[in-house]
């Protein structure tokens, strides 16, 4: 069977799969509104955790959180089951699907077998669409590819009980209830607010303190660890910036689209004009992509030490600008 | 960043037929969509972590064949895990699995463990037992 759902790209998973249910239940709602309501924008040190042996360090809120927030800013109520078991975690599907109702899935990225080799990491936290199933084959609809493709059933079950941090237990979900209208005014002014005091929270680890956190430790890596340690770290950190479902720039873009759409709907010109500054600090975190990959573009080589000091202060120039930004953001709704 | 600036580099993703989504503003300063082909920073920095796991890879087989540990390490770094990875889909504690990896005690093994850790490995014993098959 095959439920008729429209495959909409989109840059980030989990924003994506919460848009493109939306819609499919006749819900027009973007990609950044999504990002946007569900406070998804956010820069966090996490010390003590290594990631790819390296510190982890993430641009966006835990997963699970966006589409949580969502749903309760703007009163959609969804259904989250979780499985002990695959047998039963199978029939579960099967059963929505024959009723048409299509489901978000989350899975583990390792064995997705439609990913390039390169892109299969142990992570965990990713999100899906199943709509329909021929034979023993799935229908998947992956926001981040830009078609639709394929699983086998041996192939989801491995995906979805993936093992290791945030293993997904055949986590599956879908909307039972929607509001009459859907009312996004409140909806956004709380998101923007709660990104504001996430971002200029007094936490050292969280929001702007730990861009200058970072900065910190980019001046101390290279004479505490040595040259290539430091720059597979800095690999890391623009990888986290840039790679598959930020958006570019760090979710800064996506944020800036958000603010953008936001602005129009709530007509509230000076959210516009935030939006094109928010564009301009993504540029930023683009330009210091590019000088730290100048740095790692060779892993061993010797390099001066004073090239680190040089991208620890773009960091903390961002710091400085998005510290500003979020005060007159938080004044702006 | 313009939506004509959106870089077009060649990448991994290419390869494998795949554009991603990245947002950008048009020449009125409207936000839209823009695929891209990739971009050489991420493509470096991507390469470079790949070959970081090479390397661990590189070194976990010498260490094996020098009897310094059991080819369960070396299977791990082969499928990219790390020893908590490893541990949750084996079912078993951290340090038990670290055990596993000093070859004397891998040595005795029984066959049900065996199994277990070539099944999360998708080999069969005798590959595990032996990497250079």
């Amino acid at each position: 069977m095959e439920i008729n759902f429209t495959h909409h790209q989109s840059a980030h998973c989990e924003n994506g799969v919460v848009s493109n249910l939306m819609k499919h239940h006749g819900f027009q709602v973007s990609e950044p509104m999504v990002f946007g309501i569900g406070s998804g924008l956010l820069f966090c040190y996490i010390p003590f955790l290594k990631v790819n042996h390296a510190p982890a360090i993430t641009y966006r809120a835990m997963p699970g959180k966006i589409f949580n927030r969502f749903a309760k800013r703007v009163g959609v109520q969804f259904k989250r089951e979780k499985f002990k078991n695959y047998k039963a975690a199978k029939a579960r599907l099967d059963t929505n699907l024959k009723k048409d109702n299509p489901v978000g899935l989350q899975v583990g990225v390792y064995h997705l077998t439609y990913f390039p080799d390169e892109y299969r990491f142990h992570f965990n936290a990713h999100n899906l669409v199943v709509y329909g199933k021929q034979d023993h084959t799935y229908l998947i609809s992956d926001p981040v590819m830009e078609t639709v493709t394929t699983l086998t059933e041996k192939e989801l079950e491995k995906v979805r009980f993936a093992k290791g941090a945030f293993a997904p237990k055949g986590h599956m979900y879908y909307p039972i209830a929607f509001p009459k209208e859907l009312k996004l005014e409140k909806a956004i002014v709380k998101g923007i607010k709660k990104t504001c005091s996430d971002m200029l929270a007094p936490v050292p680890f969280v929001g702007v303190r730990g861009i200058k956190k970072i900065a910190g430790l980019i001046r101390k890596w290279p004479k505490k660890k040595g040259t290539k340690v430091t720059n597979h770290y800095l690999g890391q950190i623009v990888r986290m910036q840039e790679e598959i479902g930020t958006g570019g720039g760090g979710f800064r873009y996506i944020y800036a689209a958000f603010l953008q759409e936001a602005g129009k709907l709530l007509g509230n010109e000076k959210l516009l004009e935030l939006s094109a500054e928010m564009t301009k600090i993504g540029d930023l975190w683009r330009d210091f992509a590019v000088d730290a990959s100048r740095i790692y573009r060779n892993r061993t080589t010797k390099v001066a030490i004073d090239v680190y000091d040089d991208v620890a202060t773009q960091l903390e120039h961002i710091a400085e600008k998005e510290k500003a930004f979020f005060k007159k953001l938080k004044k702006a709704v | 960043m313009k939506k004509s600036d959106v870089p077009q580099d060649e990448s991994n993703l290419e390869k494998a037929d795949l554009r991603e989504l990245c947002y950008a503003v048009d020449e009125n300063g409207e936000y839209v969509t823009q695929h891209t082909t990739g971009w050489d920073p991420k493509t470096i920095a991507l390469n470079n972590a790949i070959d970081a796991i090479k390397e661990r890879v590189e070194n976990a087989r010498a260490k094996v064949l020098a009897k310094e540990t059991s080819p369960i390490e070396y299977y791990m770094e082969l499928n990219k895990m790390d020893l908590s990875v490893l541990a949750s889909y084996v079912g078993m504690w951290k340090w038990r699995v670290k055990r596993h990896f000093k070859p004397s005690v891998f040595k005795k093994l029984s066959r049900r463990t065996l199994q277990k850790y070539a099944d999360t490995f998708d080999i069969t014993i005798d590959q595990l037992q032996n990497i250079e098959s």
